[in-house]
């Protein structure tokens, strides 16, 4: 990452919504089983070392990650990058792609360079070392597809980012128990489940919403 | 991938309502000609094994997933529960590319009815003949009375909880089993449907409200698209595939088969399998094709040969043809009320009425449509890739969560040659040639898509939901292998026994000649029942 700028608006963090809410607060509750708390032991304790991305990579969707998620609000932010690492080092996909579109681990070697290459054509600088506005002003022109057709071979610049990368770095947040209390989402609920299941009606072990 | 090892095997296999359980399970060598080939252990395949077995049919059944055993295996989160999905590589392409994976297929017994929303409908019974009665797509060659036994069969064995008086449809008995209690989400629908003055009801589901056997009732934990840790859902996994092992049955759990052998005198073999890293070979009088409808063609397609150079069963040219789905745009609102729409199945409260009423529609063909209850990492991925809301605006969206109620509908979409299952040039991890799926809307599609967006957007603001918006999305997959009662315009006859080769046999989602505007899966296991049938009937008279 760059020196620190002075953080731009869009660095701000949500409201805390349901504060004092904690998921991980019902670990010996009967709303997680031994199955559960043994995978969430492993999302929260044993991040994969890298496997698949070079070095250069591993910091350039670290970059890229902290725009789509930014968290300035976490002393310890929810790890992403060693993920994303571990889906394509595995080469464990959605089990899908499009005509014409080159397999998963390819298509995010290419896209992942080609937003560097944006970067470094919009800003003179690889994208890990934009200042955050900058960063997202690249993302933007990604987003939007107005980028050069010749660093996307096989690839639509917009399809790439929201359907894979946008969607891949959401899907990882959200999976983990910090983004659920955030959300007020009741988190796993096996053996117990839920009883009160109508309009603004709450069990107990729920999330409490700020007044 | 992970590696993984068969249960089923040395004379057992897992049992699935106790931890670390196991049953007894009879086995077939492979040089045994059992009288049953099936491949696939889902909605079609389990359930036809249970009733092949039980009636006395030496029966193996070949599945490319693993046997799950709920209560140890899945966990109470969505990333982890990815592994249901079959996500084998594949290629989707056409003008509107059908979203595979988590989307539309299970890996492992009971198919994609471990994750499925537990939806039990029956098809409205003029569907059976929508050409004849309606003006569109393809007459099945069987009727609703046909079927209507069979219905309650599946509905019996399911233990369907569901309404006294359901609102549409020919009258039938009460299901087995009293309805859930309909959480915020479907009460949503519920005041909708009544300020427009519509019909709604408690979704008939599939998940006991009550005790039953070794299930206990539905706890409403809302993981149920991810697997149901406490056996409350009636999966194929939990119903069918016990009843059949208990009947005699064995299933081949991790054994992925790739090619049906045929003699020289046109009739099949058996199935060439991979398991536990090699190739193997199981003669068999009769095979049955229950892949669902994207693995059921391929493998018929895969298994050309010069006797059969454009695939087995293909002499109509119509092998892999005529792919439905649902399509499923979405209509989602903001509510003052907490709905917590995490708590409960995820699709409580239904409405038909447009499956039933053909007034005032510009298009042919149905939609019903339902409440949601989607989780957090599915929900944001919705929010991200429809909205491309990112950065702190995509995190502040999502405090809306606990708020936030909407409808997806069950959208029929036509039949046509050109919407298809075809072979791709690439092979997987076992060498076999990879499906390409092509799928395109027709105009009638779109209009139906569309009057669907703006009925839901209209009785979702009724129901007091704010600043609406709206995603496009499909479930199921149908029709490739159809049924018909011409060999020159189908594949299968109405008992789905191949025209072409008669020993081979289809029973899944393929045989949808037309698909309606439900939710595919008690149409599947009624089919497979009344196939186990015919079956049963053609032997007793010398005719299998």
């Amino acid at each position: 990452m760059s020196e620190p700028d002075p953080p731009p608006v869009s660095t701000a963090a949500p409201p805390a919504l349901y504060s004092g809410y904690d998921v991980l607060d019902k670990w010996a509750s009967p709303s997680f089983d031994a199955k559960t708390r043994g995978v969430l032991a492993q999302r929260l304790h044993v991040l994969p070392e890298r496997r698949f991305l070079t070095e250069e990579e591993w910091r350039l969707v670290e970059a890229i990650s902290a725009r789509l998620v930014p968290q300035p609000d976490r002393a310890r932010p929810i790890p992403i990058t060693p993920w994303i690492d571990d889906m394509l080092a595995a080469d464990r996909g959605e089990g899908f792609r499009h005509d014409g579109a080159p397999p998963m681990r390819e298509a995010w070697r290419r896209g992942l360079a080609a937003i560097d290459a944006e970067a470094r054509r919009r800003h003179a600088q690889g994208f890990a070392g934009l200042a955050p506005d900058a960063q997202d002003a690249t993302l933007r022109a990604v987003h939007q597809g107005e980028v050069d057709p010749a660093d996307w071979p096989g690839l639509s610049a917009t399809q790439f980012f929201l359907d894979t990368l946008l969607k891949t770095v959401a899907g990882i947040y959200y999976a983990h128990p910090d983004a659920w209390s955030e959300i007020g989402f009741g988190g796993p609920a096996s053996p117990r489940g839920y009883v009160r299941l109508g309009f603004d009606e709450r069990d107990p072990w729920e999330a409490k919403e700020a007044p | 991938m992970t590696a993984e090892a068969p249960r089923a095997k040395d004379g057992r296999a897992p049992d699935v309502f106790k931890s670390g359980g196991w049953l007894p399970m009879r086995e077939y060598p492979d040089a045994e000609a059992v009288d049953f080939a099936i491949v696939g252990a889902g909605a079609g395949g389990a359930t036809l094994a249970a009733k092949l077995a039980k009636a006395g049919f030496s029966v193996v059944v070949f599945e490319a997933g693993p046997f799950w055993r709920p209560l140890d295996d899945f966990a109470s989160d969505e990333l982890e529960q990815q592994k249901l999905y079959w996500t084998d590589d594949r290629i989707t392409g056409g003008d509107d590319p059908i979203a595979l994976g988590g989307n539309n297929s299970g890996r492992g017994v009971g198919g994609s009815t471990v994750h499925f929303s537990m939806i039990s409908l029956r098809f409205r019974p003029e569907w059976f003949k929508c050409r004849t009665k309606l003006g569109y797509g393809f007459d099945w060659p069987v009727s609703y009375e046909e079927m209507a036994p069979y219905y309650a069969e599946a509905e019996q064995a399911l233990s369907v909880s569901g309404p006294v008086r359901y609102p549409w449809g020919p009258s039938r008995g009460r299901y087995p089993y009293r309805p859930h209690e309909v959480n915020a989400s479907g009460l949503v629908l519920a005041r909708g449907a009544e300020k427009l003055g519509i019909k709604w009801a408690s979704t008939p589901l599939a998940t006991v409200s009550a005790p039953r056997g070794e299930s206990p009732p539905c706890v409403y934990r809302g993981f149920c698209n991810f697997g149901y840790s406490t056996n409350a859902k009636q999966s194929a996994l939990v119903v069918w595939a016990p009843h059949a092992v208990r009947a005699g049955a064995e299933i081949r759990d991790l054994a992925m088969v790739g090619r049906i052998e045929m003699t020289a005198q046109g009739r099949a073999s058996g199935v060439h399998y991979h398991r536990e890293g090699e190739w193997h070979f199981q003669k068999a009088k009769n095979v049955v094709v229950a892949g669902y409808a994207i693995e059921t063609p391929r493998l018929l397609l895969n298994s050309a040969c010069p006797q059969f150079p454009n695939g087995l069963a293909n002499s109509s040219g119509l092998v892999g043809t005529h792919l439905t789905t649902h399509a499923g745009p979405g209509v989602w609102g903001t509510f003052e009320e907490e709905i917590r729409w995490y708590k409960g199945p995820p699709n409580m409260a239904v409405t038909e009425h447009w499956n039933y009423c053909d007034e005032g529609k510009d298009f042919h063909g149905a939609y019903a449509f339902m409440s949601q209850g989607p989780l957090p990492r599915a929900w944001a991925q919705t929010l991200a890739a429809t909205r491309g809301l990112w950065g702190e605006a995509l995190r502040t969206e999502m405090l809306k969560y606990n708020h936030t109620a909407g409808f997806v509908p069950v959208a029929e979409t036509e039949p046509r040659s050109q919407n298809r299952v075809e072979l791709a040039d690439d092979s997987d991890q076992y060498g076999l040639r990879i499906p390409r799926v092509i799928f395109s809307y027709s105009e009638n599609d779109k209009r139906l898509q569309r009057h669907s967006v703006r009925f839901m957007s209209e009785m979702l603001d009724a129901a007091g939901g704010r600043d609406l918006w709206t995603n496009d999305d499909t479930s199921h997959i149908m029709g490739t292998c159809r049924m018909g009662g011409d060999p020159a315009a189908s594949v299968v006859n109405a008992g789905g026994r191949s025209w072409d080769i008669p020993n081979l046999w289809v029973c899944d989602g393929s045989l949808f000649p037309t698909t309606g505007g439900v939710n595919p899966s008690l149409t599947i296991q009624a089919l497979a029942c009344r196939i186990g049938d015919r079956i049963k009937a053609l032997a007793r008279r010398g005719e299998l």
